[in-house]
């Protein structure tokens, strides 16, 4: 029951934000902290065993309203607990026109995003995967910047395509084990077992596809920097934060499990495509300047090390993808807050003009330097934990090439440390040109990169509460 | 029987209320009573008909079994749905109210005939029965040319198509000595004739073109686009669906045993149809026209319900008979209050009127097929039933990438309320009824999209 709370409380809140006029935001932000609360709640009860809420929904079809919190999904509930916060108190001060839509639109896409990380049941899992793609979509093209209608349309069409194929599968599958339960989790998984090799093979593509748009990874992540760039701020933490997660989060739950022949087949291809991305993500990340779109290009980088190390089916690997999947929304949301500051103080995301910020702004220069230094997995913050593990899995893995991944993939390491050292040095040091006049961090952006700072370094230091939460579902999915 | 019956009387009466009044607004208050006394009548004759024994009439050629009666209960809701939707416009598109309201009453009651006809012969009249009064609800803008053109456009075609249809029966009689859907059963594979199959492809050619599916598709733009609004929102539903029930009865109880040799011709044509209403209706600068290609499109997805013989495809039948009209009459009813049913014409809706844009929303996720809508759970059952049925998933991967296709057409309209600037103008105002009505509409559409059993409850 109190897992229906996670996505009843926003989207009930979210309706009546729609009326709620200027008392939106606030809404917003009391409906957030309590999903905060019970996702908190969740993760501490749920450590034991996973929570469970069961109801029948189309019994013609065999399909329930079934929602499961394991460790995985209570540890993602929780980062959308901490993010979705974190994001209205930072934004308390910023007017956006016509605030009702606005957080109406937020707190709906919170709760279909944490419904796909709760819902246990294919058909569920796809209402949700669809439900949290409608309020970004409009979110990005109301508030959106210049090109906003066509870059978002463009992201709108190349996710619903990949989910109507994934679609597909669903239906494949289910189609293989009917009954009662034809659509539970234990049940596709089966029915996806059984399948013979060849089958799985492209079913894998069928489902995978969906998955690798959502994430992005090479060649499906187009859509992803114009959408970031043009997304407002609020929206784009939304996006890489959490939206993505999804993507992982899918390919754990409903990929690797469900068509096992066919990632044993396809694995090294979609290792290759990964470390592509990271490769060609980071050298493009090189030579932006713009702030926006070097994050975009680093996060494509990073999500291509997480998802080469999905793929390595080695224990460690899976572990510390699960445990990045947390430090890395955490991350991203400090790097998107600090680049949202800056464009809001000095009216420009352009390095090139940019500097100086440590003696006008030296507060915020400090956060910059922590989180940017997160990003890149200096050891004490909590990146680094997690992409070890992940460095650790690939060189672990089950592939003949392993090593010569993991080699290829450290390069992305040493590209990142590049155009990160290099973002910090011009846009927080050197000469104060552009930006002279400026308000150091306000008190609501304090509370907000503090919750962000306070993370990183206590799970730089001690992560074993993240490790031991997400423990028994990386055994589970890769013994 | 009641039903059919109390539709006659009630067309019957309607066109005498013409005599009586010639106020058009008391006539169509007449006209919403007497549709509410229709389904009425519906639910009385569904709750007295006994699942195991249905209503055998006329010598065996109706056999009235309750899924015809849900079927004609959810249709009559419809259309009363429809009548109080957009009778303000229907009493603006000429003098002559009365009969325009007794026209739609026939034209239920030939739907009647339809959901549970059990002879070709009863079938043919049926078809008829939708068909004459479409003719002239087409033209019923008399003074309009392109209305005039609708009207002798759809006869022509229709006539001929008539004609197919016949000669498909009179061929299968020819083989078989019965006119009885039931005794068609019997044909054996192994045993066909060439006038069988013949009759059985004529037949496929006629019904296809009654459902508007390629290449027999060519009468519909014009017609949809020619014919005063509110009747094309009737056509392109109701009508519509009821001819697909009649298309579904007949492959499915009488040929389905033959299904290998019909199932190919059919699955091309599906996906011809999902082919050329999809990527036609991209290329439309007119929401009217857009949403007749779309109705083309849609039927592409309705005829996987034929092709896939199972329970699934009944179930997803009515199932999307229902919310694909709910949507759509709400979208015409939508499209009723503007002038200009070109996209720009909805430029800037969000802002000036948001409980619209906001309904229109929700009307067009439906018709896209996203989830929550109850095109979403439509879509999933025809397309399951494919699935189901096997060695078709190459279409059902085809029709879903044609569905987000059709998310592009549809999207364009939603960008065009939300996104742009404009001052959209209106034909008439729209009053609190007329939202709360949409309102319910938009209910509707969710409600089937959460809970489908309530609509799948009966059958």
């Amino acid at each position: 029951m109190i897992l229906t709370l996670l996505i009843l409380v926003p989207l009930i809140a979210g309706i009546f934000s729609f009326m709620a006029g200027n008392a939106a935001k606030g809404l917003a932000l009391v409906s957030s902290l309590v999903t905060l609360g019970v996702a908190a709640y969740v993760s501490i009860a749920g450590h034991a065993e996973p929570l469970t809420f069961n109801m029948p929904w189309i019994p013609t079809l065999g399909t329930q309203i079934s929602l499961q919190a394991d460790g995985m999904a209570a540890m993602l509930c929780l980062l959308v607990g901490i993010v979705m916060p974190v994001i209205f108190i930072t934004n308390w001060n910023k007017d956006v026109e016509n605030p009702a839509s606005f957080y109406g639109l937020m707190l709906l896409a919170q709760a279909g995003i944490t419904g796909v990380f709760l819902a246990y049941d294919a058909l569920l899992f796809y209402f949700f995967w669809e439900l949290a793609l409608i309020p970004v979509y409009f979110l990005c093209s109301r508030w959106g910047g210049e090109k906003r209608i066509q870059v978002t349309f463009k992201f709108f069409v190349y996710t619903f395509v990949g989910s109507l194929i994934m679609l597909a599968a669903i239906i494949y599958l289910s189609m293989q084990n009917p009954g009662a339960n034809a659509y539970s989790w234990p049940n596709i998984v089966r029915a996806g077992a059984s399948l013979d090799p060849v089958t799985q093979q492209w079913l894998f593509w069928m489902i995978f596809i969906a998955f690798a748009i959502k994430m992005p990874i090479f060649p499906f992540h187009t859509w992803q920097p114009d959408t970031y760039e043009q997304a407002p701020t609020s929206v784009t933490i939304v996006l890489s934060a959490l939206m993505v997660k999804m993507g992982l989060f899918a390919v754990v739950r409903w990929l690797l499990p469900v068509v096992p022949a066919g990632v044993a087949f396809w694995s090294d291809t979609v290792i290759i495509m990964s470390i592509i991305g990271i490769v060609y993500a980071s050298f493009i990340a090189i030579v932006q300047t713009d702030l926006k779109r070097l994050v975009a290009y680093s996060s494509i980088a990073h999500m291509g090390l997480m998802s080469a190390a999905a793929f390595s089916q080695s224990n460690v690997g899976m572990h510390g993808l699960m445990v990045q999947m947390f430090n890395h929304g955490i991350n991203i949301t400090g790097m998107w807050l600090i680049v949202s500051m800056v464009e809001q103080r000095w009216g420009t995301r352009d390095m090139t003009k940019l500097g100086g910020m440590a003696s006008t702004a030296p507060q915020m220069a400090i956060a910059l330097v922590i989180i940017s230094l997160a990003n890149i997995a200096l050891p004490l913050t909590n990146g680094f934990v997690g992409e070890f593990m992940l460095f650790n899995g690939l060189f672990q893995g089950v592939s003949n090439y392993h090593i010569t991944f993991m080699v290829v993939a450290g390069l992305g390491v040493i590209l990142g440390a590049i155009y990160t050292l290099n973002m910090i040095q011009k846009s927080a040091y050197g000469n104060a040109t552009e930006m002279v006049i400026a308000k150091d961090l306000s008190l609501n952006e304090y509370i907000g990169l503090g919750i962000i700072i306070t993370i990183i370094l206590v799970l730089g230091v001690y992560p074993k509460p993240l490790l031991d939460m997400t423990a028994s579902v990386a055994t589970m999915i890769v013994p | 029987m009641k039903a059919i019956i109390a539709a006659t009387l009630l067309g019957i009466i309607l066109m005498f209320a013409g005599l009586a009044t010639k106020d058009k607004r008391s006539i169509a208050s007449i006209a919403v009573v007497g549709f509410l006394l229709l389904l009425g009548v519906n639910i009385w004759e569904l709750a007295t008909t006994s699942p195991s024994e249905p209503q055998v009439l006329f010598n065996n050629m109706l056999r009235i079994d309750r899924y015809g009666l849900w079927f004609n209960l959810l249709m009559t809701a419809c259309t009363l749905l429809y009548v109080m939707l957009v009778n303000k416009d229907i009493q603006r598109v000429g003098m002559h109210v009365a009969e325009y309201f007794a026209l739609i009453a026939f034209i239920l009651c030939g739907v009647y005939l339809l959901s549970s006809y059990n002879n070709v012969l009863m079938l043919f009249i049926g078809i008829e029965i939708i068909s004459i009064p479409q003719y002239i609800l087409a033209g019923s803008d008399k003074r309009n040319l392109k209305s005039s053109e609708a009207s002798l456009k759809y006869f022509l075609m229709g006539s001929f198509s008539t004609g197919i249809l016949l000669m498909g029966i009179v061929l299968l009689y020819g083989a078989t000595g019965t006119f009885n859907i039931v005794e068609y059963t019997f044909l054996q594979s192994d045993s066909l004739n060439p006038l069988a199959l013949s009759g059985i492809l004529f037949l496929m050619v006629a019904l296809s073109f009654k459902v508007s599916a390629v290449p027999m598709h060519m009468w519909t733009p014009d017609v949809y686009d020619g014919s005063p609004t509110p009747f094309t929102a009737f056509m392109a539903t109701i009508v519509k669906a009821a001819a697909f029930l009649a298309f579904m009865r007949l492959f499915s109880v009488s040929f389905g045993s033959l299904s290998d040799h019909w199932m190919m011709i059919l699955a091309i044509i599906t996906a011809a149809t999902l082919f050329v209403g999809n990527i036609t209706a991209v290329f439309q600068q007119s929401v009217k026209r857009m949403l007749a290609y779309s109705s083309i499109a849609q039927a592409g997805f309705m005829l996987f319900a034929i092709i896939a013989v199972n329970a699934t495809a009944w179930q997803g039948m009515i199932l999307y008979a229902v919310a694909y009209s709910v949507a759509t009459i709400g979208m015409f009813s939508v499209l009723l209050k503007l002038k200009d049913y070109t996209y720009d014409g909805f430029n800037g809706l969000a802002k000036r009127n948001p409980a619209l844009a906001f309904f229109t929303t929700i009307f067009l996720l439906s018709l896209a097929g996203i989830p929550l809508t109850g095109g979403f759970m439509a879509k999933y059952f025809v397309l399951m039933a494919a699935v189901k049925q096997g060695n078709l998933l190459w279409l059902v991967i085809f029709a879903l990438l044609m569905a987000a296709i059709s998310a592009y057409y549809y999207f364009r309209v939603i960008i065009a309320m939300y996104f742009k600037q404009g001052e959209p103008e209106f034909n008439s105002e729209v009053t609190g009824t007329d939202k709360l009505l949409m309102a319910i509409t938009c209910a509707l559409v969710i409600l089937i999209g959460c809970v489908p059993q309530l609509v799948l409850a009966n059958i």
